[in-house]
């Protein structure tokens, strides 16, 4: 079902439900997230933009209490990311994540990289130098941290240390990347430098954002999706819901009136 | 300022009134609180003062050298030696087997109750572990020596009745509380968010548990070994009830032997004459034993800052 004009689908929420327990923080959520394009996903704080980005590598599962209900398709192989035989360990091999605040493990530099190299039991001196180098280069790290590989990560600064959690998402090349909010703790300027970055990973990978930021959301995504109190209020293209959004909620939030 | 300002508001000499009242009871308050400091200070400073001061006079009629190279230690016979030796190798030995049992059970306790215990077990478990480390030395001592020797000799026909083994062990589970509680201290201390980076990276819990908790909560970790040497080192009752107390230089846990503690329980039972050269013994044993703890808290201390980790 796809229509000619627009990118091949990555992942498609499909009636998504989700409870903490008796809350329901998502309600009915249907939407798409196309391949290898940027995805922003914007509005008020509790509104369950993070719930929602959380439920695609089962981030949910990992406290009691916590129930979906529908579906995330996930393409090419249309698998349902939330159904209960899906291992979230699988799920979580393919969708990497980037946090709020940069959360670097208290290893070298190097081993903050191969991390999830080792994980899926890939201990192969070669083929770990190669990946974490080609990591850290994806991550716009590799030219500040080559010569000082073994130092411990939390030695770098919070810019770098966020850019060294991408490039630790990317060495096992996913085929989704979720964003919380990845520079709501940073500077401008790391910010700035994280934001080229989003827009260079793109090419290769598809991005999924969580931003209070609406200029970021403006500057970064090609796709928007407006969410109040656990609702998808409305999906489309970045410019067409900046410029000319359809619904007087989510001109409400752009322009400043509420959130 | 006008007159009828002034008696609307304190006046100045009012303000200041109150201000010393408040620094009076502040200064007292104070003192109080330093007092109760200064005691727990002085009482340490006394007591170095007591075993040094007597420690000098037992070094004027034993050389250092003697002291430090001799292979015998028996004080009360006519032929006396003075070789500490005898004793910290008991100390350590016994030390040894019981961190050997109490290290990696403690932490892999630990481990379970932070990582993989469901709350409502937690909430059990812990308390009845700490409830162990409540329970008086002298009752392990005997649990050692009536329960764990004989099982003991079933498996080693040739293991004598008293033995640092079996005492060692003990003191292993004993000390098991402190290390499993502080640890798990420590590694609950570990944001979340450590955990769920690694379990975004596809990590299991193991993995995350081994790989990144351990890792980020090792000062805390650190620390808890360090207290679990300090308290084997300066345990006494169970070894004295269950290791015998024959001074014996050897590195065999399943000889007896007498410990740096047990002989200072032994000779403080009997009646020496004050000032006697087998009452100094006491404390230049007993300065021994407060340098190796001393050496270790140091180290401990050292560990906590080179590993401490900034969350």
């Amino acid at each position: 079902m796809q229509i000619h004009d627009q990118p091949a689908l990555k992942a498609e929420a499909r009636n998504l439900n989700f409870y903490y327990g008796e809350a329901k923080a998502l309600k009915n959520i249907n939407m798409p997230i196309y391949d290898k394009k940027v995805t922003a996903l914007i509005g008020p704080s509790g509104c369950g933009k993070s719930t929602y980005l959380r439920s695609f590598n089962r981030m949910h599962d990992l406290y009691p209490g916590n129930r979906y209900e529908g579906e995330i398709r996930f393409y090419p192989d249309n698998t349902n990311l939330l159904a209960p035989e899906v291992d979230p360990i699988e799920v979580r091999m393919r969708v990497g994540m980037v946090f709020q605040k940069p959360n670097p493990f208290p290893k070298s530099i190097y081993e903050n990289v191969a991390y999830g190299l080792r994980v899926r039991g890939e201990n192969n001196k070669r083929v770990l130098d190669d990946k974490v180098e080609q990591a850290l280069k994806g991550g716009a790290l590799w030219d500040e941290v080559k010569d000082r590989l073994n130092d411990l990560a939390s030695n770098l600064s919070g810019g770098q240390q966020q850019r060294l959690c991408i490039a630790r998402a990317l060495a096992t090349d996913p085929e989704l990347l979720l964003f919380d909010e990845p520079t709501s703790a940073l500077d401008p300027i790391a910010t700035g430098a994280i934001e080229e970055l989003v827009h260079e990973l793109k090419k290769r990978v598809t991005i999924l954002i969580v931003t209070h930021n609406m200029q970021q959301a403006a500057r970064v995504s090609d796709y928007t999706a407006y969410m109040y109190l656990g609702e998808m209020i409305e999906f489309g293209k970045t410019d067409e819901i900046f410029i000319k959004p359809n619904d007087k909620r989510t001109e409400d939030y752009i322009t400043g009136r509420m959130g | 300022m006008s007159a009828n300002n002034a008696s609307d508001h304190p006046t100045v000499s009012d303000r200041l009134a109150k201000n010393a009242m408040r620094n009076v009871s502040e200064r007292l308050i104070e003192l109080l609180l330093f007092a109760a400091a200064a005691v727990s200070v002085l009482t340490t400073v006394g007591i170095v003062y007591v075993l040094v001061s007597e420690s000098i006079n037992f070094f004027q009629n034993v050389s250092i050298v003697d002291f430090l190279t001799d292979t015998q230690w028996t004080p009360l016979f006519d032929d006396a030696h003075f070789g500490i030796m005898v004793l910290v190798s008991g100390t350590v030995v016994s030390s040894a087997v019981a961190l050997a049992v109490a290290i990696p059970m403690g932490t892999v306790i630990a481990i379970y109750l932070s990582e993989f215990a469901k709350p409502r077990i937690r909430e059990v478990a812990k308390p009845v572990l700490e409830l162990l480390g409540g329970i008086p030395t002298i009752v392990f001592g005997y649990f050692a020596l009536l329960m764990v020797t004989p099982l003991l000799q079933k498996i080693f026909p040739e293991l004598p009745g008293f033995s640092l083994l079996s005492a060692g062990l003990v003191m292993g589970i004993m000390i098991v509380p402190y290390i499993a509680s502080l640890s798990e201290d420590a590694m609950r201390a570990v944001p979340m968010s450590l955990r769920e980076g690694s379990y975004a990276m596809g990590a299991t819990k193991l993995y995350t548990a081994i790989h990144v908790v351990v890792p980020a909560a090792f000062s805390g970790l650190a620390a808890s070994y360090i207290l679990a040497i300090s308290r084997a080192v300066g345990e006494t009752m169970i070894l004295a009830v269950a290791a015998g107390m024959q001074p014996n230089l050897t590195w065999n846990p399943t000889e007896p032997a007498a410990t740096i503690t047990s002989y200072i329980v032994q000779v403080a039972l009997g009646d020496l004459p004050h000032g006697s050269i087998g009452y100094q013994t006491i404390f230049a044993a007993g300065l021994t034993l407060i340098l190796i703890t001393l050496c270790f808290n140091i180290l401990g201390q050292w560990l906590r800052k080179k590993f401490r980790e900034n969350y």
